[in-house]
């Protein structure tokens, strides 16, 4: 048990949890670029990862993240919004050559370099289109301090079952604040396996099902050949311009995505409540808080906390039109969650909760509620 | 056919260099008794990365410029006696300059060749980073006034083994072949005239001539020979969360606060105010309390304000920002400037400032009290907090004594210090 570590009351960071569940979920390099406030995941994951890293740049640590997954391995990195802006290009390679990596996305303010050690809820509509022709990467979101451990796993199985990177979105408020917290409370974590192709070849690499994502093999395979490709390319991996193989090869990037993506979140409905509260990641904990306060006015108002953000499950439009009033909190000041579901203008009775430079406080959420 | 080709029908103009330099790739690795499953070819754009087709080999098709990166990271998770070949141009060895002064710099196993025909070929011609001083081009009809990256002197400098530059003319396979047994960074820099664009523009050139005019001298540069870069494994490295990475709090004692505390410890950057935030934290956790700690301190943390806030409760903390405080303790002028404007919306609650500070316009409670001449800077945190929880009793004082002294920083606290609230 004492290996384990999972006993006892103890003050730690999300930062701690989240390096310790991609390693026990089965993530095997850690490459690292340094930036606040994703720097803390860095040093921790140096002291865990059985590979360490250290990139000279995000782009390259991208690329190099590319390479070592395609030869089997299941990298993961930490970054913020600058360092993403970077990594664009090459995450949009990977997702071309459908390779799993993790890249957790500790968001601060922006825009530009912004305040690098204020935390904020920035870059979710950066997220939702940052692939050229609007495909969805997974990305899921952490709403607790449990999610920093349960989480991981999720998207690193989401990375290695469909072949794709996947963004484990969260904040500075999240990963750098400390808690008491009971370990005994985490869950166990199953290793994530790859499996690989092993039939008798050719191998065909993007040989798959209209929503599904190809068997897997290794660059430098012994047995057979693999080819990988960023442009847009065949069932072979052969770049093509058009045909109709490599166009359906690009659709189905996005239908795998859509049809297994697994959609998480927790919904409190409350009787009689006409409101509903939506939020996520770091706004959570005070949207909760808001619950409770309301609650002890008399007033009742449900609770939606989203934890997967891309590709955004349909549940969510079925549960938002269940109520008259919807009220999204979120650390930004567009709205970005609001404006991914309804687009720029929101439809009658959707209210926008919204701060820079602060965490949005319960009682914020709770005036508009019973505004 | 060679074994290493699934068809020889290159795709290139005709007349291009870049068929002499795929067929002697294909030599060098006949000539070396490789097999096709143990080479991994990773390509760049532009005309010579459509050259995959064609290989029998593994082949990688990747980014502008990113290749040798991508080619870094592919050659890294690979075990050895695997080849790993990088072909990219002009244009993506400008582009991604970095990658290759990296890539020689780690001595990453990698076999470079760069397809120099002095311009971007694909995309009609326009100069690039290694066009030569007076060549023409498209967008330089006079002559390149520009003078060009000395791409094999970089990379040596970089600490590359091994860098060649040669004319892509006739059979070169021996020396791609010298470079492919490099153990580590290998670059060779093939000078080529691209028939569509360069010979074009510059019809009387020939390749020989234009070499000895620009000064594109070929010749070898040898570095130091070094192991390549592989990632070492840690192996099994120990749980973040077992007790002697993180220590566990006992609940022993009883706290006196009822509900829930928001407080602020407001110091000077290298004395403690964090680490003694967090003792008072882990002090209410033995209470019995929930707690929340973060700091907030500029970025250069060496210097200036270092301010710590904390939440204990009796009920599970979601919401941890502190809006308003219900106690702030100031030990510091940079403490207290940069909680100022928190201090003086105060409404209510209490304000702990050290003696030598001016006491700024407050609505709370003031209290005036000596923590930095009795404690030293250095313990000024650690004793302010000491005395917060005494004077108040919002968690025993045994319960901050305690967590001060079993913390790393418990020998360093003077003694008489913490005798006075024993």
């Amino acid at each position: 048990m004492e290996a384990d570590g999972r006993r006892g009351f103890a003050l730690l960071d999300g930062s701690r949890l989240i390096t310790e569940s991609c390693v026990r979920a089965g993530a095997d390099a850690y490459v690292g670029y340094p930036i606040t406030p994703a720097s803390l995941i860095y040093s921790y994951a140096s002291r865990r990862f059985p590979v360490i890293l250290p990139a000279p740049d995000e782009i390259t640590a991208l690329q190099w993240m590319a390479g070592l997954a395609s030869t089997g391995r299941l990298p993961v990195t930490a970054t913020s919004f600058p360092g993403l802006a970077l990594m664009v290009e090459s995450i949009n390679m990977a997702y071309m050559m459908e390779l799993p990596m993790l890249i957790v996305l500790v968001q601060r303010l922006g825009p530009s370099t912004g305040t690098a050690t204020a935390g904020a809820q920035d870059d979710l509509r950066f997220v939702h289109g940052i692939i050229s022709g609007g495909y969805p990467v997974p990305t899921f979101c952490i709403g607790d301090t449990e999610d920093c451990w349960r989480l991981p796993p999720v998207a690193l199985r989401t990375a290695v079952e469909l072949r794709t990177p996947v963004v484990l979105l969260t904040s500075k408020e999240m990963v750098m604040t400390e808690r008491s917290f009971e370990l005994s409370e985490l869950g166990d974590i199953d290793r994530v396996e790859r499996e690989r192709y092993d039939g008798a070849g050719p191998y065909i690499p993007y040989a798959a099902g209209d929503a599904e994502a190809p068997r897997f093999l290794s660059i430098g395979d012994d047995e057979h050949q693999v080819r990988m490709t960023a442009s847009t390319h065949d069932s072979l991996g052969i770049l093509r311009h058009s045909t109709e193989d490599a166009l359906a090869n690009t659709r189905r990037l996005s239908a795998k995505v859509k049809a297994k993506t697994p959609a998480l979140y927790d919904l409190e409905e409350k009787e009689g409540a006409d409101t509903l509260i939506v939020t996520y990641g770091i706004t959570a904990g005070a949207a909760q808080e808001a619950v409770e306060i309301l609650g002890e006015e008399g007033i009742a108002a449900s609770l939606l906390v989203a934890r997967t953000l891309v590709p955004i499950p349909d549940d969510y439009f079925r549960i938002v039109d269940r109520y008259d009033r919807v009220v999204f909190a979120e650390e930004n000041l567009q709205g970005q969650f609001a404006s991914i579901l309804f687009g720029e203008q929101q439809p009658d009775g959707v209210r926008i909760v919204g701060d820079i430079g602060h965490m949005v406080t319960p009682e914020q959420i709770a005036r508009e509620v019973s505004a | 056919m060679s074994e290493f080709l699934v068809t020889s029908d290159f795709p290139y103009c005709k007349g291009c260099g870049h068929h002499l330099v795929a067929r002697n790739t294909v030599r060098a690795l006949e000539a070396l008794g490789r097999d096709p499953q143990d080479v991994v070819l990773v390509t760049d754009i532009g005309c010579h990365g459509i050259v995959d087709r064609n290989f029998a080999t593994h082949t990688v098709h990747g980014l502008h410029g990113r290749s040798v990166a991508l080619a870094g990271g592919i050659a890294m998770g690979l075990p050895e006696g695997k080849e790993v070949i990088v072909f990219i141009g002009d244009g993506g060895a400008t582009i991604g300059l970095q990658h290759l002064l990296e890539g020689a710099r780690l001595n990453v196993d990698l076999t470079v060749v760069v397809h120099n025909n002095m311009l971007y070929g694909m995309t009609g011609g326009q100069p690039s980073g290694l066009t030569p001083c007076g060549f023409r081009t498209v967008i330089t009809t006079e002559g390149s006034p520009y003078p060009p990256h000395n791409l094999c002197q970089l990379v040596h400098d970089a600490g590359a083994p091994y860098a060649r530059r040669l004319l892509g003319l006739g059979d070169f396979s021996e020396e791609l072949q010298e470079a492919l047994e490099v153990e580590g960074f290998a670059l060779v820099e093939v000078l080529e005239l691209c028939p569509s664009h360069g010979l074009k523009m510059n019809p009387d050139l020939r390749l020989r001539e234009m070499a000895d005019e620009v000064g594109y001298e070929p010749g070898v540069w040898r570095g130091e020979e070094r192991r390549a870069l592989r990632p070492r494994s840690e192996g099994k490295r120990p749980s973040l969360l077992s007790a002697d990475q993180i220590g566990r709090t006992e609940v022993e004692y009883s706290a006196g606060l009822e509900g829930r505390l928001s407080l602020v410890l407001g110091g000077s950057a290298g004395e403690g105010a964090q680490r003694a935030a967090e003792l008072f934290a882990q002090a209410a956790m033995a209470s019995g309390l929930h707690a929340t700690k973060k700091g907030s301190y500029p970025v250069t943390v060496g210097v200036g304000f270092s301010t710590a806030e904390v939440i204990v409760s009796h009920r599970p903390i979601l919401y941890h920002g502190i809006p308003r405080c219900d106690a702030a303790i100031i030990t510091s002028e940079d403490g207290l400037e940069h909680n100022r404007e928190r201090i003086q919306t105060m409404s209510q609650g209490s304000v702990w400032l050290d003696k030598s500070l001016e006491v700024p316009e407050t609505r709370a409670e003031v209290r005036v009290r000596d923590f930095r001449d009795h404690a030293g800077p250095r313990n000024a945190a650690i004793y302010s907090l000491l005395t917060f929880v005494d004077e108040t009793g919002v968690i025993p004082t045994a319960a901050m004594l305690a967590a001060v002294k079993e913390s790393s920083i418990g020998e360093y606290v003077p003694s008489g210090l913490l005798e006075a609230f024993e």
